[in-house]
């Protein structure tokens, strides 16, 4: 699951397929124009709105595909970069922003883009650039206020306006193709050419609106990954068509005891619990983590079985269901609960002298059980902290 | 390669489509002030080693980057930016020293014009948290509330000041 860096590309790579996207953003902002002042700073004097279009065409495709993405369960959107909100810099440094734009007829990326090809105003302007951003680092003591007032986090905005992120695509969409149509006209107008509406350039103008508004309609209609999962895990419970393989008690101890690395003996019950007392050698996955992706590794792989275990064996049967649509994991649940476990093997009475054989032989094989139990514990110290591959957010933005 | 322009909304579909790459590939957007940054950085470190050490906001910058300020992703990108617009300059034949500038203003005002509006966004770009590319563009793509409310700040600003500095590229 994406991000792919860290985890399936290296930090060290990150840096060689930056340089490949940096390639293809140049290329494509310079084909676009953009290493033209002229035609940046047109959209504001209405003879040339090819930013405005060629900005919110990019930024619409991007959330839509990201949101598609997302849904599909191809990207944990928990762990991409989200630009914090702070909200006085992101007005006043918009609007100084806006100010450089007008003035200096680039933004820093069309500027590097127009001065790779020579433009000389270019080169002029990231001069500039640095020295603004030299006078924010020298003065930082004095900015720090406004620079880190009214933090809100990362939000995003759906959230803020209680939207779903579907239904603020779709406004965005409309939001942006109307301005399209509007700007068009606009520029036509100025630009002394008639508007005309050809059978052929309507078609032609309506085949991206059409595909964006179908994609978003299909996301919003259809169920994400996880709403799948457990739409399947409630089917399959309904029917009672789903078979669990349990072990016993006894198994499992004898199994820790003697091959402790080939089970993933996993508690899904809830931190604290864990924390209170847990089967020797397992590891915490609350039930409502189980689809989280540090976890799916658990899942995906075939040389460990997994052995779930909760405090009643419904909890236990959710946990090994979630699992068993996430990988090709081979997954077992426990028979008894946690409380039964502990009494087994850690809360033993002594069978009195008159027992029958078969007694005193669970009965020493138990207690011995758990005294070996406790000493891998000890000894595993160290083996035993499940390596969690801590899930790392990305690191963006300009800052 | 023509030597016109992409169609707009073309080249907007590629770079939506390459945003969306690079977020599914790195998990974070694209960018171009942070570059900038990194290098007004690295030049204060190697002219004023002693002023590196003990101003905040490098102080601050050092914890965050511990790797130094050119072991960045966005340097090594915009070293691509360079490259790319290189390229599609020289295929469609667009490549040459040259100063683009208004028909009312001479050469002098362009280039001081430049660096003033330079200074404006570079520092603006620095409160803001990123420019176009890495503020509005990428914020838009995931939805970021700052990175939307600073887009709308920039476009309504430069509209809003269009008319002042009308002088500077209209007739």
């Amino acid at each position: 699951m994406a991000p792919l860096v860290p985890d399936i590309i290296s930090e060290d790579f990150n840096f060689i397929i930056a340089l490949l996207i940096g390639i293809a953003f140049g290329f494509i902002l310079e084909q676009a124009g953009f290493s033209s002042t002229k035609k940046l700073v047109g959209l504001f004097y209405g003879y040339d709105f090819t930013v405005l279009k060629v900005f919110f065409t990019a930024g619409v495709t991007a959330m839509i595909g990201i949101m598609v993405l997302g849904h599909l369960g191809w990207l944990d959107l928990q762990l991409i970069y989200i630009n914090p909100t702070f909200l006085w810099s992101a007005i006043v440094g918009g609007l100084i922003m806006g100010a450089g734009f007008i003035i200096g007829g680039f933004c820093p990326g069309t500027s590097v883009c127009a001065a790779a090809i020579g433009k000389l105003d270019a080169m002029a302007f990231i001069f500039g650039s640095l020295l603004g951003i030299l006078v924010f680092t020298e003065a930082y003591p004095l900015l720090e206020g406004i620079y880190k007032a009214e933090a809100w986090g990362p939000v995003r905005i759906n959230e803020f306006l209680g939207l779903s992120p579907q239904l603020f695509a779709f406004l965005m969409s409309m939001m942006a193709f109307a301005a399209f149509f509007v700007t068009t006209r606009i520029e036509n107008k100025i630009n002394g050419r008639i508007t005309q509406y050809s059978k052929s350039l309507i078609i032609k103008n309506s085949i991206l609106p059409s595909l964006a508004i179908i994609v978003i309609v299909i996301t919003s209609l259809s169920p994400n990954r996880e709403e799948l999962i457990l739409k399947r895990i409630s089917e399959a419970e309904r029917q009672k068509k789903c078979k669990f393989r349990e072990i016993t008690a006894d198994k499992l101890a004898s199994e820790i005891v003697n091959s402790h690395y080939n089970i993933n003996v996993i508690d899904v019950r809830d931190s604290a619990s864990f924390n209170k007392w847990h089967i020797p050698m397992a590891i915490n996955i609350p039930l409502n983590d189980l689809l989280n992706s540090e976890f799916r590794s658990y899942f995906t792989q075939t040389h460990k079985r997994n052995i779930f275990y909760a405090d009643n064996d419904t909890v236990a049967k959710k946990a090994c269901l979630k699992a068993k649509y996430m990988g090709k994991s081979d997954n077992y649940i426990l028979k008894e609960s946690t409380l039964t476990f502990y009494n087994m093997f850690f809360n033993l009475s002594k069978p009195s002298a008159l027992s029958v054989k078969e007694d005193k032989d669970t009965y020493r094989f138990r207690e011995k059980a758990a005294r070996e139990m406790n000493n891998m514990v000890k000894s595993l110290k160290n083996v035993n902290t499940p390596v969690l591959k801590s899930a790392k957010k990305a690191k963006g933005g300009c800052s | 390669m023509s030597k016109t322009y992409m169609n707009p909304y073309i080249a907007g579909l590629f770079l939506g489509f390459l945003l969306i790459i690079t977020v599914y590939i790195t998990g974070r957007g694209l960018g171009a002030s942070g570059a900038m940054k990194s290098v007004v950085v690295a030049s204060v470190q190697e002219a004023f080693p002693q002023h590196h050490e003990q101003a905040k906001f490098y102080k601050e910058y050092k914890a965050e980057n511990p790797d130094g300020p050119l072991k960045n992703w966005l340097v090594f990108e915009v070293v691509g930016v360079i490259i790319g617009a290189l390229l599609s300059g020289i295929l469609a034949e667009r490549v040459a020293f040259k100063l683009e500038r208004g028909v009312r203003v001479n050469n002098l005002t362009r280039i001081l014009t430049a660096i003033a509006g330079g200074m404006l966004f570079g520092f603006g770009s620095q409160l803001g948290r990123g420019c176009t590319s890495g503020s509005a563009l990428s914020g838009m793509g995931v939805m970021s509330l700052g990175g939307i409310i600073t887009m709308f700040a920039i476009f309504g600003s430069a509209y809003g000041l269009a008319y002042f500095f009308r002088k500077l590229w209209l007739k």
